[in-house]
């Protein structure tokens, strides 16, 4: 029995599956966008306290990272097995430097006892509760995806290197690299939510 | 050399055979002995409740344990029955077929699927069992209440959230093959009016579960982390909850009713050997649905606190989705028109589905409207309702397509007597059982009360008969179809002109030695 393949049908289904997502963040914002309505100005207080340097930088790397993404379904295309390995290497390395300046920014929140539930969190004002739970919440379920993204993408990596995924066959890699860039695109809507809008 | 798809063929035997299958025919049938296992146990929690309620006052075990018990009812029924119900079932077992497919686009995933689901059925039951006592909050787990008590909400919420994603990936699965496996000359409007019902169901499941999946995270971040988002001591707006929990919840009520209305429409066209009336109009209707069904949820909350400019728009939304349910219900009785009809237990099922979907949706419409919700808000005039739609309708539907399909999966009949007492027997005892809550509801019965006036009693009482009377019908009718080995079935029982019908009974593995080509229309019966 001949195997069925149908490429167009695996990127329809993923495509599907990026909606959800898009959807499930959906809720997030919509809460956002009540809360923020409701609490205008604690908000614009509360969003001061982020740290839009460290914001900005995740930015440029998540950008530079769907870059190396599509290029590395670019080399594949073209058969350069190398590059195509590289090109996802650099794109887990710049998985890693987000993760790490994450690590510092919630640390440092953490240590002054900045966190949801805290004897702190709970004695601040309504609108700034509701803010650092929203940037917890939000910034987590995305670092979620971003850990689970670099899964895939480490599995999709070691199937280049051993010639499965390859210029006849790159459908996985496609799709791998779709779910990277919706990490990116939440992404890009977070930070200005949470960062800039000050 | 084809093989029947009950037969083992692979590597492993037995049980394990089953549980490694991909087979879209074999993934059908898991769901549905699962389903069975969780609706028995859903009957026997309603008919619990029904022996308190015989008599106003305590009867048997206290309030509390009265509000766990209808709590988990509603779980069970509504995530792990209803919502995946005929489109899991006979969506897997019929719809490849019936669109000329060997299998489903991804049947890796549709058994991914099946795991997620028994998965999260097996965490919400736990709830019953593990931490301080099964929940308490109705299956809507509304804020903040679900936020503050004590009892295991945490479990039962998180299994709603894994078989929400199994209904999601489901979804995926079946858009998916239906756009890109339906047999070669196979057109969407060429296509059987079940898978169509089913591609509506798809988009929907895949569109509005997300939503309830995030309030869901939600609920448990507030609980472990208060997050303060539900909570109006932090902050949060507990009717947010009820608005984001409806978005979902609502068209879940379609996700139910439209793969039962797309059983009922390939029915009624066999059994009246006639061409369905208004095939477009049918097919269009059920995307109707879907998609009007998204912008009615605020009417579960005309009493929540909202304007009347809201209020008002909601109550249009919901009076405009009766339309595309109305088209198809003209449809079905005029496809009879002139038929020449045969009423074989699949057909009785079909006209007890018409007939209780119809007081089910009349009904709705009085909940629909703005002053008449008021009065009955909130009593068992609610419960009458719903239970007629999801009961009455679904739960028939899914009956109908058992009957239907019978044949089909096992390759033998069942007897037709037997299945017609059963059906007069579920048929008097589901009215029995509901009706009188229609009425002691405007009188002015609450829902999910433990105790009640004097006067309500009666209509206590008859419930509780008819509780009995459906159960009997349940009994013969499980009886009929699982103890007995019937005759040997031929391919095309009931005289049906849709795919399924030309392969043998039971389908082979991979369903089709060749893909059929289609040149027509799929109720043909000149």
């Amino acid at each position: 029995m001949e195997m069925h393949r149908d490429d167009i049908g695996a990127k329809l289904g993923m495509w599907i599956f990026i909606f959800t997502e898009i959807l499930l963040f959906g809720g997030l914002f919509l809460v956002y966008a009540v809360m923020r309505h409701r609490y205008a100005d604690e908000f614009h207080q509360a969003a001061h306290q982020l740290n839009a340097f460290i914001g900005t930088v995740n930015t440029v790397v998540l950008l530079l990272s769907s870059a190396t993404v599509a290029m590395s379904i670019t080399a594949v295309q073209k058969g350069e097995k190398r590059k195509g390995v590289l090109f996802i290497l650099v794109t887990l390395l710049c998985a890693g430097i987000f993760l790490f300046n994450k690590y510092f920014e919630w640390g440092h929140k953490f240590s002054i006892g900045l966190y949801p539930g805290s004897d702190m969190m709970i004695g601040l004002k309504h609108g700034y509760i509701l803010f650092f739970s929203l940037y917890f919440f939000m910034t987590g379920l995305h670092v979620l995806h971003l850990i689970v993204g670099s899964i895939i993408l480490t599995v999709i990596m070691i199937r280049i290197q051993t010639g499965s995924i390859n210029e006849g066959n790159y459908v996985l890699l496609e799709n791998g690299g779709l779910y990277w860039h919706l990490v990116d695109l939440i992404w890009i809507f977070l930070f200005p939510l949470l960062y800039l809008i000050t | 050399m084809t093989h029947s798809y009950l037969e083992n063929t692979g590597k492993y035997k037995g049980i394990l055979a089953w549980l490694t299958t991909t087979d879209h025919k074999r993934i059908g049938l898991m769901y549905m002995y699962a389903m069975m296992v969780f609706f028995i146990v859903g009957v026997l929690l309603g008919e619990l409740m029904r022996l308190e309620l015989f008599r106003p006052g305590q009867q048997f075990y206290n309030a509390q344990t009265y509000n766990g018990i209808f709590t988990i009812h509603g779980i069970i029924m509504i995530f792990t029955v209803v919502i995946p119900g005929l489109a899991a079932v006979f969506g897997n077992f019929s719809m490849p077929i019936m669109i000329g497919a060997h299998d489903v686009a991804f049947p890796r995933l549709n058994l991914f699927s099946w795991y997620l689901f028994i998965l999260g059925a097996a965490i919400a039951l736990s709830s019953q069992f593990l931490g301080n006592g099964p929940p308490d909050t109705g299956w809507t787990f509304y804020a903040p209440y679900s936020t503050q008590t004590h009892t295991n909400v945490v479990a039962a919420v998180f299994g709603a959230f894994v078989l929400g994603f199994s209904s999601i990936l489901t979804g995926l699965n079946f858009i998916v093959t239906i756009h890109r496996l339906r047999a070669p000359g196979m057109t969407f409007f060429r296509m059987p009016l079940f898978p169509w019902s089913l591609y509506a169901t798809a988009w929907i499941q895949v569109l509005a579960t997300p939503i309830v999946g995030i309030t869901l995270l939600m609920v448990i971040a507030e609980r472990w982390l208060r997050i303060g988002f539900f909570d109006p001591s932090l902050g949060g707006d507990p009717i947010l909850y009820q608005h984001l929990f409806w978005i979902y919840s609502h068209p879940a009520v379609y996700i139910m009713i439209l793969p039962a209305m797309g059983v009922i429409t390939e029915i009624i066209p066999t059994f009246a050997q006639r061409r369905v009336f208004g095939y477009k109009a049918i097919a269009l209707s059920s995307l109707a649905i879907a998609l009007v069904g998204y912008f009615v949820w605020a009417h579960h909350m005309y009493t929540s606190g909202m304007s009347i400019t809201a209020r008002w728009v909601f109550s249009l939304l919901t009076f405009l989705v009766a339309v595309p349910s109305a088209i198809k219900v003209f449809n079905w009785v005029t496809t009879m028109y002139k038929g020449s009809i045969s009423v074989k237990p699949p057909f009785l099922f079909a006209l007890g589905f018409i007939f209780l979907f119809m007081i089910g949706g009349l009904t709705g419409l009085s909940l629909g409207s703005l002053a008449t919700d008021i009065h009955v808000h909130d009593t068992a005039y609610v419960v009458a309702h719903f239970h007629y739609i999801i009961f009455g309708g679904v739960g028939f539907a899914f009956f109908a397509a058992l009957h239907y399909w019978y044949p089909k999966m096992y390759g033998r009949m069942y007897n037709f007597r037997r299945a017609n007492t059963a059906f007069g027997f579920l048929f008097v005892g589901f009215n029995l059982l509901y009706f009188p809550q229609f009425v002691i509801g405007i009188m002015g019965m609450p829902r999910r009360y433990f105790d009640y006036l004097p006067q309500f009693t009666l209509g206590q009482q008859i419930s509780a008969v008819g509780g009995v009377v459906l159960l009997i019908g349940l009994i013969i009718m499980l009886a009929n179809l699982f103890s007995k080995k019937g005759v040997k079935a031929p391919d095309n029982p009931w005289g049906g002109s849709t795919l399924e019908w030309t392969v043998s009974s039971p389908p082979p593995v991979e369903n089709f030695d060749e893909l059929p080509v289609i040149t027509g229309e799929p109720y043909n019966y000149e």
